[in-house]
């Protein structure tokens, strides 16, 4: 019985507390850096699109919502998506995909207001999904750190990568 | 003349239904808007003002719905559940007093008419659920006919004190022999046990067993859309308004103000508005606060503790009015 109007009483003081929620459509709340929201494709610091096509968010997505096709450039032998399309209409904003990317290519964005009167809008190719900046990560440049060759870059010569051994060296 | 023999009195029909109707229309606006508060957020204040139209586009949705009756329940007892409730609610008005002088039929049974009344749109709720020929809908009709057993006892019961200290079941008496000390004083107890009885029967929270949405998923208007749906709510407020009245003129003395003021303070009404606006805010606030109890401890709460102490109330009362004469 005490306990029902002690209920009482605070539910009654929370009269005069502040609200907790805001005026969306006029007013957004703080969305934090990090939140999950919209996903987008991001450029290394070259400018080049740091997606290699390993289709590992494709894996890693529990809806499967993201459809890729691995294909590679002719100059410099980089892989890299021939398409990229995410289905909003399914994505959960899990973030899997953004784990599970080894060129943090793939992130997730706070943008949360995703709005179409067409379902077909709500799937978004490559080149809505590309950006020109770098997004999080802004220095890392996944083919400079990778061991595979490139045109321009040749075994031993990312960084932090040791000479590949020479094994005659070692015949006696 | 024709005018002599019209007893002004009727005069007050039409405002009536429509305030009643209208105070429910914005009540249900109010109603979310306070629990909102209660709940740290800000609750419907789009529409118009403040949100105060919310109803009226709430009113226009309902009207375009489909008025759809379920094919296999009972059709003529569906299409007259909703209109027994709001009926028979709306007849409960017509022995309510307003303000001083300000009242349709100064019945010398007013009491008994409203618990009549009350009685009878347990009748409309149980038809709704029953001609709904759905489980849930006759859980719901059969949990409303078995609380209202139980609480229609007590509610009655409960008034006797303040009839016995009275003399007399009319509500102008009630509130004319509230001068000197309002009711709510000397029967303190069968002010808590008419609060608990009339929440009851207006099925709200936080026993509102019948229409129980979390077990029930809506009890006995699960089939009920458009303007059948609007009809049974506006009856639930109606209720609402009508308890919170009637609380207000058996045991806060109606629109006699407060002793220590001058009488010219406030009018009658204004006196009489502000506590039922009180009393209905405290029944939103119990909304908010209170959790749903279990059937079993609903029926146990009624017989085993809220009748025998109902009886030990009469028991008393009548002892010290015996003692006293």
């Amino acid at each position: 019985m005490l306990s029902q109007i002690k209920t009482l009483w605070t539910v009654f003081v929370h009269l005069f507390k502040r609200n907790e929620t805001v005026q969306y459509p006029e007013e957004m709340p703080y969305q934090a850096p990090r939140y999950r929201g919209r996903i987008i494709l991001t450029r290394d610091p070259d400018g080049e699109e740091r997606c290699v096509a390993c289709n590992l968010c494709a894996v890693a997505c529990p809806v499967d919502c993201i459809a890729l096709q691995k294909t590679e450039k002719d100059e410099d032998g980089r892989w890299y998506p021939e398409f990229f399309r995410i289905n909003f209409s399914r994505c959960i904003m899990c973030g899997m995909c953004e784990e599970a990317c080894p060129t943090y290519a793939i992130q997730l964005t706070p943008d949360f207001e995703l709005c179409e009167f067409d379902r077909n809008n709500m799937v978004y190719e490559k080149e809505h999904l590309l950006i020109d900046g770098t997004g999080k990560y802004p220095d890392y440049s996944f083919w400079h750190v990778a061991g595979k060759t490139i045109d321009g870059k040749d075994k031993g010569e990312a960084q932090n990568e040791n000479k590949p051994e020479d094994v005659r060296s070692l015949l006696p | 003349m024709f005018f002599e023999n019209i007893n002004w009195s009727y005069v007050l029909i039409l405002p009536l239904i429509g305030g009643a109707l209208g105070g429910a229309l914005v009540l249900v606006w109010w109603e979310r808007r306070l629990l909102g508060f209660f709940q740290d957020r800000l609750g419907p204040n789009r529409v118009g003002w403040f949100g105060i139209l919310q109803s009226l586009a709430d009113a226009i949705k309902l009207i375009t719905k489909d008025d759809w009756v379920p094919p296999f329940g009972d059709r003529a007892l569906f299409i007259l559940a909703p209109i027994i409730v709001a009926g028979a609610m709306l007849m409960a008005y017509a022995v309510l007093p307003l303000g001083p002088g300000l009242i349709i039929a100064d019945s010398n049974i007013a009491i008994l008419w409203i618990l009549a009344m009350s009685s009878l749109a347990v009748y409309g709720v149980l038809l709704a659920g029953l001609a709904s020929n759905n489980k849930y809908s006759l859980l719901g009709g059969l949990r409303s006919a078995a609380q209202m057993v139980t609480y229609e006892v007590f509610m009655g019961l409960s008034l006797l004190g303040v009839v016995m200290l009275t003399g007399s079941f009319s509500l102008k008496d009630v509130v004319h022999a509230q001068e000197d000390m309002w009711f709510c004083i000397p029967q303190c107890v069968g002010l808590v046990i008419f609060l608990i009885a009339g929440l009851a029967e207006s099925h709200r929270l936080p026993f509102d067993l019948p229409e129980a949405e979390h077990e029930l998923t809506a009890g006995f208007h699960t089939e009920y859309s458009g303007m059948k749906f609007a009809l049974i709510m506006a009856a639930e407020y109606l209720s609402l308004i009508l308890i919170s009245a009637l609380i207000v003129v058996l045991f806060f003395g109606g629109w006699l103000g407060p002793k220590f003021l001058p009488s010219a303070f406030l009018s009658g009404i204004v006196w009489y508005g502000l506590k039922v606006l009180i009393v209905i805010n405290f029944f939103i606030l119990l909304r908010a606060a209170i959790p749903r109890p279990r059937y079993d401890q609903l029926m146990s709460l009624g017989w085993k503790i809220l009748l025998p102490l109902s009886l030990l109330n009469i028991l008393i009362t009548g002892a010290i009015l015996l003692g006293t004469q």
